[in-house]
């Protein structure tokens, strides 16, 4: 596996690291708006003033709990932010002033009615498809999403204000784009692990700027010692592609694993991944109308249909020369596990093997996992 | 130079040992017992009885229990062990290989002798050993007795998956007086249909299926499958033996 460099600050030390800091901006009176899906247009955040505090649980800790409310055969995700929620544990729960939800998948929006309860959990309507009917629809909903923030907060956020915060995210989302992409070079500079851990580490940093600080450094890094040590010494490794749920919570047992059995993981379709930074928010378009089009591009199995996301893959897989495609998803995923079907068909389409892995945020399957990827190694190996 | 394949599954432990030209030198099966660690000194004690020294030939160590052979100079996945074995004992390089282990089922597509695609159960143990191990425990039968006993009954259904639940289910039709072979009926059925289930997601088709794996003496499961897939399964007595025949043969490559 390749090196973690010394600093290397884990998940959990991030989001703890996060606390303090919150706190502090909390107190600071700087607004705070507890988010969960990639499709909240969080611009109109930035534009509020505001901060957008990452709630996606990745613990098995309140999973226990939220099971008094929620059934038990639910996304582990999913319990665990209500978990969160209902025993207030997470201090990013705690210091947000409401929530903002969407309809995303059956779980999330049903478990949005019950935390709102909890405290105020606010709901954009997200239209599965993807038609002029439903950018109408949708670029109505983020209309409603800034003039809940203006009343909520009492405050007017502008069309430049809108742009300005759009512009920012957008070099945002060049600048992970450009850090994501180092796993195009051959060999691997950097291992896959860290990228992930990194960039959702980052999450819970408010200030835009220095996420963007932060990542650039670390590219720059990279790709000088790519260029020293590396070029040109191709590796024998597998190149592995993720897809599927968001995986920071099962991150440990696969993701890390599959490296420390020697394959390099370089390429991520999924929401901690390149998924939401492909496509930018048009500058040139009045800002309700480039945000809707732009966040209902996202490439989410809760959209139907969603070829355009057997697409990215098949263009990822020569982009990234991956040799092994392995599909992570949460227990009780339905939109992703029936999805695994045309993952799975595009990928062989490909020559290329894939795996599934279905798990939960437990320890109890790691030793089948460990096999299963083992094999999965060992099969892609024939082809090499 | 001897070639050695030790197989430590959950339930039983198998070993291979092939000369130069492939010849089976030795194999043999005992319990694994509750420490993978001492089977596998016992097994090196054994192979040193007959003659056969893992120092100097190579070992490829697979199953569960891969990790606990020190003397191991590899550790392969039961896939790739299975694989090969079966490519090798089958003598074809286009199947699906079956292999319904102690606590796992691995369904493993080979084409041109290489594995294309593969899928194993998840936690739960229906369709596999332990489930018909556990059944038949309930029953006060032996376990291969249970497969001979199935082939007399008829009807019978058990809905549960999990063996938990389907080991109450077997309590409960013994308390209704129902027939033992009925019962065995009822519990090889569940056995062979979730395997059938398993294939049908993997798309597995009529072709020929090899059945691998300790169940591979159960005459009637090899039957019902048959029905049930729709394909040709072959097995034989060897066939609890391809996971060890396919490490000895990996380690022809160390």
């Amino acid at each position: 596996m390749i090196q973690l460099p010394e600093n290397f600050e884990t998940y959990a030390e991030a989001r703890k690291a996060g606390f303090l800091r919150m706190k502090q901006l909390k107190e600071s009176g700087r607004k705070v708006v507890g988010i969960f899906c990639s499709f909240v247009p969080t611009e109109l955040i930035e534009a509020a003033g505001g901060t957008a505090a990452p709630l996606c649980a990745t613990s098995e800790e309140p999973i226990s709990a939220a099971e008094a409310d929620l059934p038990k055969n639910l996304c582990p995700l999913i319990k665990a932010s209500y978990g969160f929620a209902l025993t207030d544990t997470c201090p990013y729960f705690y210091f947000s002033d409401f929530i903002v939800g969407e309809t995303t998948c059956d779980g999330k929006k049903k478990m949005f009615e019950l935390m709102d309860n909890i405290k105020e959990t606010y709901v954009m309507q997200l239209p599965a498809r993807r038609d002029e009917a439903a950018l109408d629809a949708w670029e109505k909903e983020v209309v409603r999403f800034w003039k809940k923030l203006e009343d909520f907060y009492g405050i007017t956020i502008t069309e430049e204000d809108v742009k300005k915060a759009i512009r920012l995210k957008n070099r945002e989302r060049e600048v992970m784009l450009r850090f994501l992409e180092l796993g195009k070079l051959n060999p691997a500079p950097i291992s896959g692990y860290e990228m992930g851990t990194r960039l959702d580490g980052l999450g819970f940093n408010p200030d835009i700027e220095e996420r963007c600080r932060i990542i650039e450094a670390r590219t720059e890094e990279v790709i000088k010692d790519w260029e020293e040590n590396y070029r040109g010494k191709l590796s024998k490794r597998p190149r592995i592609l993720i897809t599927g749920c968001p995986n920071s919570g099962i991150r440990e047992k696969t993701i890390k694993v599959i490296e420390e059995l020697g394959a390099d993981v370089v390429a991520f379709d999924c929401c901690n991944g390149t998924r939401e930074k492909v496509e930018k928010v048009d500058e040139t378009l009045p800002a309700a109308r480039a945000l809707a089009k732009k966040y209902l591009n996202i490439n989410c199995s809760v959209m139907s249909p969603n070829e355009t996301r057997m697409d990215y893959i098949s263009n990822m897989i020569d982009e990234y020369q991956v040799d092994g495609v392995l599909e992570l998803i949460l227990c009780a995923c339905h939109t992703y596990s029936i999805e695994a079907y045309n993952v799975k068909k595009t990928a062989m389409a490909k020559n290329v093997p894939y795996l599934m892995i279905e798990t939960d945020y437990s320890k109890a399957d790691s030793g089948q996992i460990n096999t299963r990827l083992e094999a999965f190694l060992e099969t892609i190996s024939q082809f090499k | 130079m001897e070639y050695i394949g030790i197989d430590i599954g959950s339930t039983c432990a198998k070993v291979a040992v092939l000369d130069e030209d492939e010849n089976i030198l030795h194999q043999s099966v005992q319990p694994t017992g509750w420490s993978s660690v001492d089977t596998a000194e016992i097994i090196k004690n054994m192979l040193l009885e007959k003659g056969i020294c893992p120092e100097t030939g190579k070992v490829v160590a697979t199953g569960y229990g891969r990790v606990s052979v020190p003397y191991a100079d590899k550790t392969v996945t039961e896939i790739t062990c299975h694989a090969r074995g079966a490519v090798w004992l089958h003598k074809k390089k286009d199947m699906t290989v079956i292999d319904i282990g102690g606590q796992d089922t691995k369904i493993i597509i080979l084409e041109n002798g290489m594995v294309k695609d593969f899928a194993m159960n998840d936690k739960c143990s229906a369709g596999t050993g332990r489930f018909l191990e556990v059944m038949a425990n309930t029953m006060a039968v032996r376990p291969d007795a249970l497969c001979e006993l199935a082939r007399k009954g008829k009807k019978v259904k058990i809905s549960s998956m999990c063996t938990v639940f389907a080991e109450s289910e077997v309590i409960s039709l013994i308390g209704q007086g129902e027939k033992k072979e009925n019962i065995a009926f009822a519990v090889v059925n569940s056995i062979a249909d979730k395997v059938a289930a398993q294939c049908s997601k993997m798309n597995v088709g009529t072709g020929e299926v090899f059945l691998t794996g300790g169940l591979c003496e159960c005459g009637y499961l090899q039957e019902i499958l048959e029905q049930k897939l729709g394909s040709p399964v072959l097995t034989g007595p060897e066939c609890r033996y391809a996971g060890a025949i396919g490490a000895a043969l990996c380690s022809r490559n160390i």
